[in-house]
């Protein structure tokens, strides 16, 4: 029978063992070498009944299939439109997938995204790290105008979204702001006064700061209820 | 005049007092200090990010490409800023020494940018900076199997030491520095390197005294990443 030698959220370190015996699967971030599990990042340690996985704590965001992310139209072509999500390689929105209009043949591509403008779209490919095809057409993807751009931690994206979106709908409440959270660490801030898209910045940076530590939501809503008088 | 008691007071198998930081560098994907005496390593890592000249892309994973230098200011001559060939051959045997570590199958077509530069240097600076480089590396959250942990050992006359300092190197007598870089799980040793004259049981008994000095290096490298998440986890 196999054995468990961390606990759960233990802060792990690369090549550290994370538990014994062949009952136990490697997750994402660990591996198996021989019969024991090991770690891969330097992250938490998580416990999902006999799979074992770190949640990194660090580094650069990877594109997976579904993300929604944030970024920059830097070329249009034949093809369509690229983008800069801050990944190595630029992703692709074809022309097919470019819109939730119809797009008639010939038309000023330009009209629809121009270079410099940023967008909310969705990973619908990814091939390897080069091919990375991204659509306009899912919902949540979205033409982004007037409004702020941070930078976040990309391991930080899911505290910042909360359980079910509890977090940035807690922000969104108190600062009458419209947010878009891209995968990729990117954040959009938008609507209402500049006085309270800053207050959004600073709560969001607090998640930021605070992010896996415990009772988050109640420490933001308190920041935020202290912040907005 | 035999060696028989070390310049700076250490006993022949201690290390120089050691320090570590992960995240000094903001701007970087991850980095880290490492300091062995008065030997201060930096490294900073990017990426995994596009690689140009684009011929070095390799489509089934990605690469490693290590940069080391050391300030000019880091001597006491000073040392011509740009590559040398001292530095051009210190970044390849560093790359060869945290290749095996690393898993890049996940980024085909990318590389992973490790820079790595001395701000004073008193011997030992490959080690430092590979220690350095292994910190920097998982704080930037590559996929690593280990860490990686790198000591100088020597002979000072005819005394077997560990973590030669310069005063040492430039003994009278002759001295010999052997550079070792070892996975501290499996034991390992990815760079072993010798400059100098040493029996083949000497070079034992140092490689054994080296593995042993180790296990402190490890343990400093997994404080200094803890220590930069004391808040979160257990």
């Amino acid at each position: 029978m196999g054995k468990i030698l961390i606990e759960e959220r233990k802060l792990v370190v690369p090549g550290e063992e994370l538990a014994e015996g062949m009952d136990y699967l490697p997750g994402e971030g660990a591996f198996r070498e021989d019969d024991k599990i090991l770690s891969l990042k330097v992250g938490l340690a998580h416990i999902d009944n006999r799979l074992l996985k770190v949640i990194p704590l660090g580094g650069k965001y990877t594109p997976k299939d579904g993300d929604t992310i944030i970024g920059k139209i830097v070329d249009i072509g034949m093809f369509g439109w690229r983008v800069n999500f801050g990944w190595a390689f630029f992703a692709t929105i074809p022309l097919k997938d470019g819109s939730r209009d119809f797009i008639p043949n010939g038309a000023d591509l330009s009209q629809y995204y121009a270079i410099g403008d940023y967008v909310a779209a969705k990973i619908t490919k990814v091939v390897g790290s080069k091919i990375i095809d991204a659509s306009m057409k899912l919902p949540g993807t979205k033409k982004l105008t007037n409004g702020r751009l941070i930078e976040v931690q990309p391991t930080r994206v899911p505290r910042i979204i909360g359980k079910q979106g509890s977090m940035i709908s807690l922000i969104k409440e108190h600062t009458d702001c419209f947010i878009v959270v891209g995968q990729n660490g990117y954040v959009w801030i938008s609507g209402s006064e500049p006085d309270k898209q800053l207050l959004a910045v600073k709560a969001i940076r607090q998640v930021e700061k605070d992010a896996h530590g415990e009772g988050l939501t109640d420490k933001i809503s308190a920041f935020l209820k202290k912040e907005s008088k | 005049m035999a060696y028989t008691k070390r310049s700076d007071g250490r006993k022949f198998d201690e290390i120089r007092p050691m320090e570590a930081k992960v995240g000094v560098i903001k701007r970087a994907t991850g980095s880290a200090m490492f300091k062995m005496g008065n030997t201060i390593a930096i490294a900073a890592v990017f990426g995994p990010r596009d690689v140009f000249p684009s011929f070095l892309q390799n489509n089934s994973r990605g690469i490693l490409r290590c940069h080391y230098d050391m300030m000019s200011f880091s001597v006491t001559e000073r040392k011509r800023p740009g590559p040398t060939r001292r530095s051009t051959e210190i970044s390849k045997v560093t790359e060869a020494a945290l290749m095996p570590i690393l898993d890049l199958s996940k980024f085909p077509n990318t590389g992973v940018d490790v820079y790595i530069n001395m701000l004073q240097a008193d011997a030992g600076t490959r080690t430092a900076g590979i220690n350095a480089a292994a910190l920097a590396l998982a704080d930037a959250g590559i996929p690593m199997k280990d860490l990686v942990c790198s000591v100088a050992v020597g002979k000072v006359g005819d005394k077997i030491c560990v973590d030669l300092t310069k005063e040492e190197e430039d003994f009278e007598e002759g001295a010999t520095d052997l550079p070792i870089a070892v996975l501290p799980r499996s034991g390992k040793v990815t760079l072993l390197q010798m400059d100098g004259k040493m029996t083949q049981k000497e070079i034992k008994e140092a490689l054994e005294m080296g593995k042993k000095s180790i296990q402190a290096i490890k343990k400093l490298q997994v404080k200094a990443l803890n220590d930069k998440y004391k808040e979160t986890g257990k």
